[in-house]
């Protein structure tokens, strides 16, 4: 198995004495989707800041597919591409030479890092703006334009902190399907997000950090796997007076046309089903209340705290 | 990183800094345009044929290499610090820290740029003050070494003042408090012969005297200091800076946490 990104007993402590990281383990394989988590200021951009070598670590190790940054960070970083959380382009560029530019940090040359934009600008969905001064775009487009500038010297591994923040419903879902084709064809993808649906969608592991440590690190079905209870939202055909008495389900009524009911991991769900059937109650719809690896999430940070 | 692959590196920051100041030719290339040829009529004609001849030229023959210096210093000066400044505010220094490209590298490119900027500025001032003087070049290499020597120098000096910089206003403290100054009397509208002895030992501390003497030297053959002494001076100053610049940015100061 290739590793992608190894840490260990990656520490940094900045200048006012804040410890940002205390000591973090990490590894990540080639080809994985990896979902990096955690409470704002818990040290997710401090460890993609020391990765992609914009924050001078206070020590440890880092290695990217197997190139130690203390001893071999040019090859290190010609690996690595990064969309960081903030707009950190020229914002009075035009958006091809933002991405042509980027190319020729990496070597390559004008004519070929042209067709390379070309390419990542269409599939983007920015092709039409390339000339377009990139203050002009829209936040979304800003968004996208970072990732083709992080794409064009085809990294193998791509760091997202924060992709999809302030993005409409759609263009996160297109730019969802984007990262996983590319994920499919070989890049490795660390991901840090705060819409946990994001991660629970597109990553196969996962590392939690809070308060500058690692305090979980698994794999996103093994981590649901956890889950003891989930609580559905059940929308049902004609209203009701009284909640039924169900044997085994704690049910609530959120309107006379909505309930809620928790069901144990343990419990069989078409069970549930009958109980209500037998009280003439037809379920229309079925939801999940909230996103699964949010209730762990939240779970997880509050055992780690206590 | 391939030396193949860092000249693209050097390429691309020396297009994109030339790209960056044509752009806003408005703001980089015509305001010295104009400023110079107002201190040709003001100086060279108007007050020029008051003074009479200084060291058998003309006032305005006098007064041209030396303007032309001081477009070229204040312009490739002006150019690297507000480049890597503003490339330090909006973050996008950022898209060359984390390429493979060695710090030297993105020093070169924005001297490179400060360079071009320097020299085209130094020559529209060239083609206007033919306009008021003929001007026949005594050492057209001397002059050429001299225009690039400073040139390198003060993209040097300009990346220095970026790097430390926290805000605009700390981008133009130098030009204005140490720059300017050093400019006015570094003997551009003046032989140092004029002055008491004194104050012409106490010139003689001011590192743009020995460029521009040496730059008058190349086009018009006078000069009050060596031109040796000029040259050792200029290149000892770059080798200085150009150091200090590259451990700035190996300490990664001003642009790393």
């Amino acid at each position: 198995m290739t590793v992608a990104l190894e840490i260990n007993q990656l520490t940094k402590i900045y200048s006012n004495g804040f410890e940002a990281l205390k000591g973090i383990d990490l590894t990540v394989s080639h080809g994985d989707f990896f979902a990096l988590l955690g409470p704002n200021g818990a040290g997710k951009s401090t460890t993609i800041g020391i990765i992609s070598s914009l924050v001078n670590k206070s020590s440890g190790s880092v290695k990217v597919y197997g190139k130690d940054l203390d001893t071999q960070l040019s090859d290190a970083k010609s690996f690595l591409g990064l969309v960081p959380q903030e707009f950190n382009f020229n914002m009075f560029e035009p958006v091809e030479e933002i991405i042509v530019n980027q190319a020729g940090y990496y070597g390559i040359d004008r004519k070929e890092a042209f067709e390379r934009s070309h390419t990542l600008l269409k599939q983007l969905g920015l092709f039409e703006k390339r000339r377009e001064m990139a203050r002009n775009l829209s936040g979304g487009m800003k968004r996208r334009l970072m990732i083709a500038r992080a794409l064009v010297h085809k990294p193998q591994l791509l760091i997202l902190d924060e992709p999809t923040a302030g993005v409409d419903i759609e263009i996160r879902h297109t730019m969802w399907e984007f990262l996983q084709k590319i994920n499919s064809e070989g890049t490795t993808i660390i991901l840090t997000t705060h819409y946990l649906e994001e991660a629970e969608n597109l990553c196969k592991n996962i590392a939690i950090i809070d308060q500058g440590k690692i305090i979980e690190n698994t794999s996103i079905r093994e981590l649901l796997s956890r889950l003891h209870m989930e609580t559905f939202v059940l929308d049902i055909d004609k209203p009701i007076e009284a909640i039924p008495e169900l044997n085994n389900y704690n049910i609530r009524q959120k309107d006379s046309l909505c309930l809620e009911v928790d069901v144990d991991k343990e419990q069989n769900i078409n069970e549930l089903f009958t109980e209500l059937d037998k009280h003439n109650i037809n379920v229309t719809s079925m939801r999940n209340k909230a996103n699964r690896l949010e209730e762990l999430f939240i779970r997880l940070l509050k055992e780690d705290r206590e | 990183m391939q030396a193949r692959h860092q000249f693209v590196a050097f390429k691309t920051i020396l297009i994109k800094e030339i790209y960056r100041f044509m752009r806003i030719w408005v703001q980089t290339v015509l305001p010295p345009a104009i400023t110079t040829t107002l201190y040709f009529i003001i100086f060279g004609n108007l007050i020029g044929s008051q003074i009479g001849d200084m060291d058998g030229f003309s006032y305005m023959e006098y007064i041209v290499p030396g303007l032309i210096l001081m477009a070229i210093i204040t312009n490739s000066y002006a150019n690297v610090v507000s480049s890597f400044y503003s490339a330090k505010f909006q973050k996008n220094v950022e898209e060359m820290l984390i390429s493979p490209t060695p710090n030297y590298i993105i020093l070169l490119g924005y001297v490179a740029g400060g360079v071009a900027r320097g020299v085209i500025v130094g020559g529209i001032v060239t083609i206007i003050s033919l306009l008021f003087t003929d001007l026949a070049i005594n050492n057209f290499l001397l002059t050429s070494l001299i225009v690039v020597l400073t040139a390198v120098l003060f993209s040097l000096g300009g990346f220095i003042n970026a790097v430390y910089a926290k805000s605009f206003d700390d981008i133009s403290i130098v030009p204005t408090f140490v720059l300017t100054p050093l400019t006015y009397l570094g003997g551009i509208f003046y032989t140092i012969k004029m002055l008491p002895e004194f104050w012409q030992t106490v010139s003689l501390v001011n590192p743009i005297l020995y460029m521009v003497n040496a730059f008058r030297y190349g086009i018009i053959g006078i000069t009050d200091i060596n031109i040796w002494l000029a040259l050792v001076i200029t290149i000892g100053f770059i080798v200085g800076l150009f150091w200090w610049s590259l451990s700035l940015l190996n300490k990664g100061v001003g642009i790393r946490t």
